[in-house]
């Protein structure tokens, strides 16, 4: 039987290659981890069967739309919504022949930096079953990390895969913006959501990557990559100007265990032969969540407008369509999406447009200007990817404020489009701190490049303590 | 506070929500909290700021007009919480 908690989807794919083990094998052998081991994580909603595809299994987040599989973005909403079609990445992934093991939790509608949030139960970490493995994909963070599946898709908005992949000690990428279709992917704010790789190693990263990034025509967002995309061999780091930006190190609320980490990789940046310095964006962090939780929301309350109970998902009866619609939003929706939506309604509603969202897209622009500003001294900037390690489950569940702030050094570089790699970069108490390696748009090569250097040097076990 | 227990109920309005007494209560007070924090962005003079809606400057994304296999009717109601024929039914407006 094999043992899937320390392989990596590369060396699945060298077990497919040689013989040595067939997908659906490997699809067995995953499910039988998940039945032994997720009882107690809760990363998975549903698993599916049979293997379909002869390739390394993946799991998806559970707002990826695949065809004949149920489909909730962890919502009662979406209860019962069996998909008449594939997402894009589905298709990718399945034209590449992975099969698919199962739909992994979520915060409902991506919304949340714990998992918690998810109508079906809360997700935990791996690392410490009474702590949260972040969100809001922190059922594809938690799987990955705890030998559930060796790779998986997650989706970031706010920083919903960069902030889990952290918490649960394992790499994340957020793409470029425009770089990974969004067809079929259930809309939380559209401008800013990216479906992203979440796996073991940073070479599995590119892998992932290479099979669901590139145009797709039902998508119009969405470019050409300016170049293939390029599996990191290299173990040093010459030539690369590394930036720290003082105001994502220095924030309130970075713990000091995570500063420790996150300053001693700075040092291994130098010692591969970085080019290391200081740099600055001081509008960007300062204002940066401000702008994220009003743009967001707007988007939002107009993309969950759609969930009326008329078409797909629940309905709550009612005497008139106007009472349907409202006692079905009333019971499907949970508390974080009724919060934003009424949040994104009220500051699109007349006389507070210009104060609130139309004041939030011009710090957008500030926002880019000053990351673009930055890139003309730095090829990569760096930063802790959360201020803090996993939380303890229920720690910030009554305060959103709190919990908000979780995501406090994700959002600036995601408001300017930009791709963000975390890596595992050592513990602080026994618990995974990530480091997070923002580049300009279209530099995911050299982010990979960038990680997988930084990886090899750092040695991270990604196999958590508890179950080795 | 940022926001009243009416603007509350105006906007759930907007948005199709039946609310409880209860969630009103609640969401009056965290809203406000919310709302008093993002307006921080209010804090900076962006006159002179061209706003961005979008990360990537793309304009005129063409696709060629060839017909492609859509959905069937049966499919498209496939998850109908109700159906008349080949329509979705719904309650009187």
């Amino acid at each position: 039987m094999t043992d899937t908690l320390r392989l990596t989807a590369e060396e699945a794919m060298g077990l497919v290659e040689r013989g040595e083990a067939s997908g659906a094998e490997l699809h067995a052998a995953y499910l039988d981890a998940i039945r032994d081991r997720d009882g107690e994580l809760n990363a998975y909603l549903r698993t599916v069967d049979e293997a379909d595809g002869a390739g390394v299994p993946i799991a998806f987040k559970d707002l990826i739309s695949s065809k004949g599989v149920e489909t909730t973005a962890g919502s009662k909403i979406l209860s019962g919504y069996i998909p008449v079609f594939d997402s894009t990445v589905a298709s990718r992934c399945r034209e590449a022949g992975l099969p698919l093991l199962g739909k992994t939790n979520m915060d409902e509608f991506a919304m949340g930096s714990s998992t918690e949030n998810s109508a079906f139960g809360p997700t935990r970490n791996p690392w410490d079953p009474d702590r949260v493995p972040g969100g809001s994909s922190g059922g594809s963070a938690a799987a990955v990390a705890a030998g559930l599946a060796p790779w998986a898709l997650g989706s970031d908005t706010g920083g919903s895969v960069k902030q889990p992949a952290s918490l649960c000690g394992i790499v994340g990428l957020r793409p470029t913006y425009g770089t990974v279709s969004r067809y079929g992917i259930v809309a939380f704010a559209s401008s800013l959501d990216q479906i992203g790789p979440m796996t073991k190693t940073v070479r599995d990263n590119a892998l992932l990557y290479r099979i669901v990034a590139g145009r797709d025509h039902c998508d119009t967002t969405t470019v050409e990559l300016p170049e293939p995309v390029a599996i990191p061999d290299r173990e040093d780091l010459k030539g690369v100007r590394v930036g720290v930006p003082r105001e994502l190190n220095e924030a309130e609320g970075i713990e000091p265990g995570v500063k420790e980490a996150v300053d001693r990789t700075i040092e291994l940046c130098r010692e591969l032969g970085a080019d290391v310095g200081e740099t600055s964006l001081p509008r960007a962090v300062e204002y940066g969540l401000a702008c994220y939780y009003l743009v967001a929301p707007a988007e939002a309350s107009s993309n969950l407008a759609r969930y009326d109970g008329a078409r797909y998902g629940l309905r709550v009866d009612g005497p008139n369509v106007r009472e349907m619609y409202e006692k079905t939003r009333d019971a499907g929706f949970g508390d974080e999406p009724k919060r934003r939506i009424m949040l994104g309604a009220y500051a699109l509603s007349a006389g507070y447009y210009d104060a609130y969202y139309g004041q939030a897209q011009r710090v957008r622009t500030v926002i880019a200007q000053e990351h673009a500003a930055a890139f003309e001294q730095f090829d990569v900037l760096v930063s802790p990817t959360s201020p803090t390690v996993a939380f303890k489950l229920g720690e910030k569940a009554e305060n959103p404020l709190a919990m908000y702030l979780s995501d406090v050094l994700t959002i600036p570089s995601n408001m300017a489009g930009l791709p963000g790699l975390s890596i595992p970069c050592g513990l602080s108490d026994g618990l995974p701190v990530g480091f997070q390696l923002i580049g300009p748009q279209f530099s995911e090569n050299l982010l990979f490049r960038t990680g997988h250097a930084l990886e090899r040097a750092i040695g991270f076990d990604f196999v958590p303590g508890r179950l080795q | 506070m940022a926001i009243t227990r009416d603007e509350v109920l105006h906007v759930a309005k907007l948005a199709r929500l039946e609310l409880s007494d209860d969630e009103i209560d609640r969401f009056t007070d965290q809203l406000s909290a919310i709302l008093e924090a993002v307006a921080k962005v209010s804090e900076l003079d962006l006159s002179d700021v061209e706003p961005t809606a979008h990360p990537l400057d793309l304009v005129n994304v063409w696709a060629e007009d060839e017909p492609r296999p859509s959905l069937s009717v049966d499919e498209a109601l496939a998850n109908a919480p109700d159906r008349h024929g080949g329509f979705f039914k719904v309650p009187p407006a």
